[in-house]
C-alpha cells in the first residue's frame, strides 16, 4: 500500500491564515487519537502531529490546501514516524497498519482531552498539550496568544510528556466515580482559554482568538457528553459572550461598557441559541458554576436595553452561584446588580465589606468609584477612581487577580 | 507501575492527634491498618518511621568531609513519616487508592525508576 499526497488544491484556493488554523484544528486532534491508539506512546504521537501541523502551516499558504486536508496531514506524519523510528521495528510495523481515513471512536477523543487535562499535569502543561494535541495549534501559536517565550511553552509541554509516560499517566477516560472532578479539570482548562481570550482581545491585536478555540474545544466536548449539564452550560456562556463581541470595542478600539454597548450589534439568533441550549440543560436540574455565570449573561443578553434588565434575577442567579463557589469577586458582582435591587447604599456596604480581599483589584475600586459617585459623595469617588487608574497600570498584578496563567518562568 | 507514596505529616496534624484521647487515637490507628489490608493486594512493603527529631542529614556536596547534622534534609513543617511501595497498573490507580487514605494530610505519589537488569 501506498501513501501519496492526494488532490493537490489548485491555485485559487488559497486560505487565509485564519481558515488554515481552522482546517488544521478540525483534523489535528483526529490525527493524534489515530496516532496514539496505534503506537500507544502518547509522545511519540504528539511529536508527529506537531510534525504535520508545522508542515502544513508551512506548504499549505504556497500549495494551497489539499482537496483532502485529513489525508495529507496523516501522510506526513506517518511518513515522518517511519522515518524516525526505523530503528524501532514494532513502531514501524504499527504505523504501516495504520488506515486512512480513519474515524475515532467518542471514546478515543475523549480519552485524549481527559489525558491532556489529568490534574497530575499543571495548568499551563494542561492547556498547552490541549492547545497542540487537540487543537493543533503550534508551539509559536501557543506562545504569541499568552504573550511567553517559546521555550517556555516548549519546555511545559517536554515535561508534560515526560511526566505522563513516567509517572504512568493513563489514556482513558476516567470512570464514573472520579467523572466527576476529571470533568471540571477539563472544563477549567476551556474556561481558562476563553477568559484569556476575552481579557485579551484588545491587548494583543491579530493574535489567535483563543476565544474560537474554547468554543470549538467545548462543542466537541458537548457532543462527546451530551448529558452533562455543565458541559453544555459552558457552551452556552462561550456562545452567549461570541455572540456580543462586535459590540465590545468601538470603531477605535477601546472597550465599550456593557450598559454603554450597541445591543442592535448583538447576534440575536446566536443568543438565542445559546439560550434554548442552557434551557434544555437547566432541565436536568444539577446546577453548576458554568450554567449560572451563563444564565447571568443571558439575562444581559437578552435584556433589551440596560434600564430593562432583570437584575432581580441576576442577583439570584449570583446568591446560587455564591453557594457553590463563593469568591470574592463574584461578590463583587453580585454587589453591582444590587445596586439596582437594593439602591447604591446597600450595594456599597456590600462593596466595602470585600476590602481585605479585592484591595488591590482596580474593578473594586473603580465600583466604588461609581457607586460613591451616585450617592454624592464626589471627593471620595475622585480618590477611589485614582487608586482604580494606578492599579490598571499593573498589568502583572491585575493578571493574577483575574485568575490568568501563570506559566511560571523556565527554570525547572 | 511501581510507585512509592511518602506520607508526609504537618505540625497540625501532629498536634491534632497529640490532642485526641485514647479511643479516638486507636480508631484512627485502626483506620489505617484497615487501609493497608484494603489495598494489601498492592501493597509490596514500606514503614512507618520514627518521628523527625530522630534524623539525621549527611551532607556530601560541602567539600571534603561530610557534614553531618540533626534533623531532616528539610526544616519545615511538613516532614516525611512513612513509605509505602505499591504496585498497579498507572498513576489513576495510586490516585484512587491514596484519595481514601485515612492518615496523615499529604501523601506524595513517586514513580520508581525502573533500571533495567544487568546482563550477566
Amino acid at each position: 500500500m501506498t501513501f501519496t499526497i492526494q488532490g493537490r488544491a489548485k491555485v485559487d484556493r488559497t486560505a487565509s491564515d485564519r481558515e488554515l488554523e481552522q482546517i488544521v484544528r478540525e483534523h489535528a486532534g483526529r490525527l493524534a487519537t489515530a496516532l496514539v491508539r496505534i503506537t500507544r506512546d502518547f509522545a511519540m504521537a504528539e511529536d508527529l502531529v506537531q510534525d504535520a501541523v508545522l508542515a502544513a502551516l508551512q506548504r499549505w499558504p504556497i500549495e494551497g490546501v489539499p482537496d483532502r486536508p485529513d489525508a495529507w496531514l496523516f501522510t506526513v506524519a506517518r511518513n515522518r514516524g517511519l522515518d524516525a523510528l526505523r530503528r524501532q521495528s514494532n513502531y514501524g510495523a504499527k504505523l504501516t497498519q495504520l488506515q486512512w481515513p480513519d474515524q475515532p471512536a467518542s471514546d478515543d477523543r475523549l480519552r485524549l482531552i481527559f489525558m491532556c487535562c489529568h490534574p497530575a499535569l499543571s495548568r499551563p502543561a494542561q492547556i498547552a498539550l490541549t492547545l497542540r494535541v487537540v487543537c493543533g495549534l503550534t508551539t509559536a501559536q501557543i506562545a504569541r496568544a499568552f504573550l511567553v517565550t517559546e521555550t517556555t511553552v516548549a519546555q511545559r509541554i517536554t515535561r508534560a510528556k515526560r511526566k505522563i509516560t513516567e509517572a504512568g499517566i493513563p489514556y482513558r477516560v476516567p470512570d464514573p466515580n472520579e467523572l466527576g472532578a476529571r470533568l471540571r479539570e477539563v472544563l477549567s482548562v476551556i474556561y481558562l482559554l476563553l477568559n484569556e481570550g476575552y481579557l485579551s482581545t484588545a491587548e494583543r491585536g491579530q493574535s489567535r482568538d483563543l476565544v474560537d478555540d474554547a468554543e470549538w474545544l467545548a462543542a466537541q466536548l458537548y457532543n462527546l457528553m451530551p448529558t452533562e449539564p455543565e458541559v453544555a452550560g459552558l457552551l452556552a456562556l462561550i456562545r452567549l459572550h461570541r455572540a456580543r463581541a462586535d459590540a465590545r470595542f468601538d470603531p477605535d478600539g477601546s472597550l465599550v461598557l456593557l450598559e454603554h454597548q450597541d445591543r442592535s450589534n448583538w447576534d440575536r439568533e446566536a443568543i438565542d441559541a445559546a439560550a434554548r441550549l442552557l434551557q434544555r440543560a437547566a432541565k436536568r436540574h444539577q446546577p453548576g458554576p458554568y450554567q449560572l455565570q451563563a444564565a447571568i449573561v443571558a439575562c444581559h443578553a437578552e435584556a433589551g436595553d440596560w434600564a430593562s434588565t432583570d437584575w432581580e434575577q441576576i442577583v439570584l442567579l449570583y446568591d446560587m452561584l455564591l453557594h457553590l463557589a463563593p469568591s470574592p469577586l463574584t461578590r463583587l458582582h453580585r454587589s453591582i446588580a444590587r445596586r439596582y435591587t437594593a439602591g447604591p447604599e446597600a450595594a456599597l456596604a456590600e462593596v466595602d465589606a470585600l476590602a481585605a480581599a479585592l484591595e488591590r483589584y482596580h474593578l473594586y475600586h473603580a465600583t466604588r468609584a461609581d457607586l460613591l459617585r451616585t450617592l454624592g459623595r464626589e471627593e471620595e469617588a475622585r480618590a477611589a477612581n485614582r487608586r482604580a487608574q494606578e492599579l490598571t497600570a499593573n498589568p502583572a498584578e491585575q493578571a493574577v487577580l483575574r485568575g490568568r496563567i501563570d506559566w511560571g518562568d523556565d527554570a525547572g | 507501575m511501581k510507585y512509592v507514596l511518602l506520607f508526609v505529616e504537618t505540625e497540625q496534624f501532629e498536634k491534632d492527634f497529640e490532642a485526641m484521647g485514647q479511643s479516638d487515637r486507636e480508631r484512627a490507628i485502626e483506620l489505617v491498618y484497615k487501609w493497608m489490608a484494603d489495598h494489601a493486594d498492592k501493597i509490596r512493603g514500606g514503614s512507618k518511621l520514627q518521628p523527625a527529631i530522630t534524623a539525621t542529614t549527611v551532607r556530601l556536596d560541602g567539600g571534603s568531609e561530610p557534614v553531618i547534622t540533626d534533623g531532616p534534609f528539610v526544616e519545615g513543617k511538613e516532614v516525611v513519616s512513612g513509605y509505602t511501595e505499591v504496585e498497579v497498573d498507572d498513576l489513576d490507580q495510586v490516585l484512587n487508592m491514596v484519595s481514601t487514605w485515612p492518615g496523615c494530610p499529604i501523601v506524595e505519589i513517586r514513580p520508581i525508576m525502573e533500571i533495567p537488569a544487568v546482563q550477566s
